[in-house]
């Protein structure tokens, strides 16, 4: 098989304009298709820069904008991820990421989960998504898409490997925080994603694809540091912090079915005692908690007529034991 | 508070003891906080349409650092370093902002505030635009008008100059309140203003600033003999620590007192920080209207249509 080549396109946007940002993209797209690029990925809200604010709602676009479907349209023969603030025919606005080949958007996939806490304030102007899909891409395999944050909660890259990603992309504006000496790298915060990268490739046994933004808004720093790491957890490029530059690296697709066949992780796997369990959970934390899938408890059995297993009028609709005598337990 | 926890930094070739006591916790990587700092420079002026700065040059190691960055964003020649002593001010202070000028050879500039500040307060008997309660102020009042003379100064010369007045406050002096607000704290931007001041000896003995400069204990100048340390009754490395682990570390008092910090100064520490958050914040704006900056109306600075390049 021919090696995929991934260009990782580490800019810095310029805050809110749209088309400066538009036209940057054109130009990288060019420059790596000339470079002999299958498949290229802008960071995050790569087309309009991260610290909106109220500006987000001005440079919003709707999925069937013209702008956006002339981008697109320069992608024959190519796959590439962008990022953007989408406008949903209700005006919810999302950051979004939307898989773009052969001239037209193939798929979209909405943040899911939105910082609001330290310096992240999200949730303010922006709504989460409700969907995480694979899509499958005309290189011949699904590839799993997700955006910054979606990548700080475990069950993404799961749910994203269980649903046929082969290759996993995490587009991302990453602020550098944290400059303490101790660290690998100088920089807390790359430190934290390489460990996450890495850890998701190994366990999912896939190809994991980051590529953050560099240059600064307003007051934060982004670091960069793009990288594309191997199903077995070896990090293939580390693109330099800070460094605005286009990147490629050439990937052997087949290295997902070697990797899987030596290391079946994800054979392995147990979504249905997982979604056992979250079920279970779920159903705890709301206090509707008599299900009868758990385990049977020690101590006392119930008292007839309230909890006991032929129930009365009074007891729960399906017995078991209350929540008062779990927690005792 | 708890001590001997310093490491000793010395710079190569320095065979005279340390340069400075750096606490191993607060310790740096200085080649990336350089990098982000100088872009950071960089960005703050071309973001809002300008290519030159000026900094207010007091001889100590915080605006010789921020000297030391700018000239490296953008450029000795983009930069103004302006002297403004007044006639009680140390020579040594004088001197060594010359020094950071010969080093870097930027264009400067010195104003004697004496003629303000005195003109105001009145000198030898005679009354000044004060008034008769102005020639008793207190050292507190004198100091506080000699900074805001220099921030007077400053703006005023930014507009020859054609560049932004760069600040040159540290977190420790910000998080404690020792600064004279609309004084020394007013400028259009602050590159080491979430250093601290341990962290302002690491990157000045980085950056190359004059070792004399860094060796020398730490004054506002504002009156004969007075330096931070006394003033504040704490050593920076230990109020750095303390600031260090209750802010960015969140510690709460219990895991202070076991880290072996003294009771008094988590109790001091915690009020000066509780009672100078005004000096950190814009001034608040009674909420009327539908939307209200700062509040409801949230933009970048930084926005099409703004002076940005």
């Amino acid at each position: 098989m021919q090696p995929l080549r991934i260009a990782l396109v580490q800019l810095s946007p310029r805050l809110g304009d749209l088309e400066a940002n538009l036209a940057q993209h054109r130009e990288r797209l060019a420059a790596a298709r000339s470079a002999g690029a299958g498949l290229v990925v802008f960071p995050e809200l790569g087309l309009t820069g991260y610290q909106l604010q109220d500006l987000a709602a001005e440079v919003a676009m709707r999925i069937d904008d013209p702008r956006l479907l002339d981008l697109a349209a320069e992608t024959g023969g190519l796959s590439a991820v962008v990022s953007f603030v989408e406008e949903a025919d209700d005006h919810r606005l999302f950051i979004s990421a939307a898989l773009l080949e052969d001239g037209a958007i193939r798929f979209v996939h909405r943040k899911l989960f939105l910082p609001t806490y330290g310096l992240f304030d999200e949730r303010r102007f922006f709504a989460p998504g409700d969907r995480l899909r694979t899509v499958e891409s005309r290189l011949g395999i699904k590839l799993g898409l997700a955006v910054c944050e979606d990548f700080w909660h475990l069950a993404v890259p799961e749910t994203l490997a269980l649903d046929g990603a082969q290759l996993l992309i995490n587009v991302s504006s990453s602020p550098g925080r944290d400059l303490a000496a101790i660290h690998e790298v100088g920089l807390g915060t790359a430190v934290s994603w390489r460990t996450l990268m890495r850890t998701y490739a190994q366990l999912t046994t896939s190809f994991v694809v980051f590529c953050n933004r560099v240059g600064m808004d307003e007051t934060i720093s982004f670091w960069g540091g793009s990288e594309v790491i191997a199903p077995s957890g070896e990090a293939l490029f580390t693109a330099p912090l800070f460094d605005e530059g286009l990147y490629t690296v050439d990937v052997e697709l087949g290295d997902v079915r070697r990797e899987r066949v030596g290391l079946p992780l994800l054979r392995d796997e147990r979504p249905e005692l997982h979604l056992r369990e979250l079920r279970r959970i779920l159903a705890e934390r709301t206090g509707l908690d008599l299900d009868e899938a758990s385990e049977p408890l020690d101590g006392p059995p119930a008292a007839p007529g309230v909890d006991g297993p032929k129930g009365g009028p009074t007891s729960g609709p399906k017995g078991g034991p209350t929540r008062e005598q779990r927690t005792r337990r | 508070m708890s001590s001997g926890r310093g490491s000793e930094q010395r710079q190569p070739g320095d065979g005279a003891g340390r340069l400075f006591e750096l606490p191993p916790e607060l310790a740096i990587d200085t080649e990336i906080a350089q990098r982000v700092v100088v872009g950071f420079i960089r960005n703050q002026l071309r973001q809002a349409g300008f290519s030159r700065g000026l900094v207010g040059l007091s001889g100590g190691i915080d605006s010789a650092l921020v000297a030391f960055l700018v000239a490296e964003a953008i450029g000795p020649e983009s930069l103004l370093c302006v002297l403004m002593p007044y006639r009680t001010s140390s020579p040594e202070s004088v001197e060594h902002a010359r020094l950071v000028v010969d080093r870097l050879g930027c264009a400067s500039d010195v104003v004697d505030i004496s003629p303000m500040v005195d003109g105001y307060f009145g000198r030898d008997g005679e009354l000044g635009a004060g008034g008769a309660s102005a020639g008793e102020a207190s050292q507190l009042r004198r100091g506080n008008l000699m900074a805001r003379q220099r921030m007077c100064v400053l703006y005023d010369r930014s507009v020859p100059w054609g560049g932004l007045v760069v600040g040159t406050g540290n977190k420790t002096e910000s998080l404690i309140g020792y600064t004279t607000l609309f004084g020394d704290s007013a400028c259009a931007f602050n590159p080491i203003g979430d250093l601290y001041k341990s962290q302002v000896r690491q990157m000045a003995a980085a950056v190359g600033v004059p070792e004399a400069i860094i060796r020398k204990a730490p004054s506002a100048d504002l009156w004969p003999g007075q330096t931070d340390e006394s003033e504040a009754g704490f050593s920076y490395p230990e109020l750095d620590r303390l600031l260090f682990w209750m802010i960015d570390k969140r510690r709460t008092d219990e895991e202070l007192l076991a880290m072996g910090f003294a009771s008094a100064a988590v109790e001091r520490v915690k009020r000066l920080v509780a009672t100078s958050e005004f000096k950190r914040q814009v001034p608040p704006v009674a909420k009327l209207g539908p939307r209200t900056t700062g509040v409801d109306y949230l933009y970048p600075r930084r926005r099409p249509g703004s002076a940005r390049r």
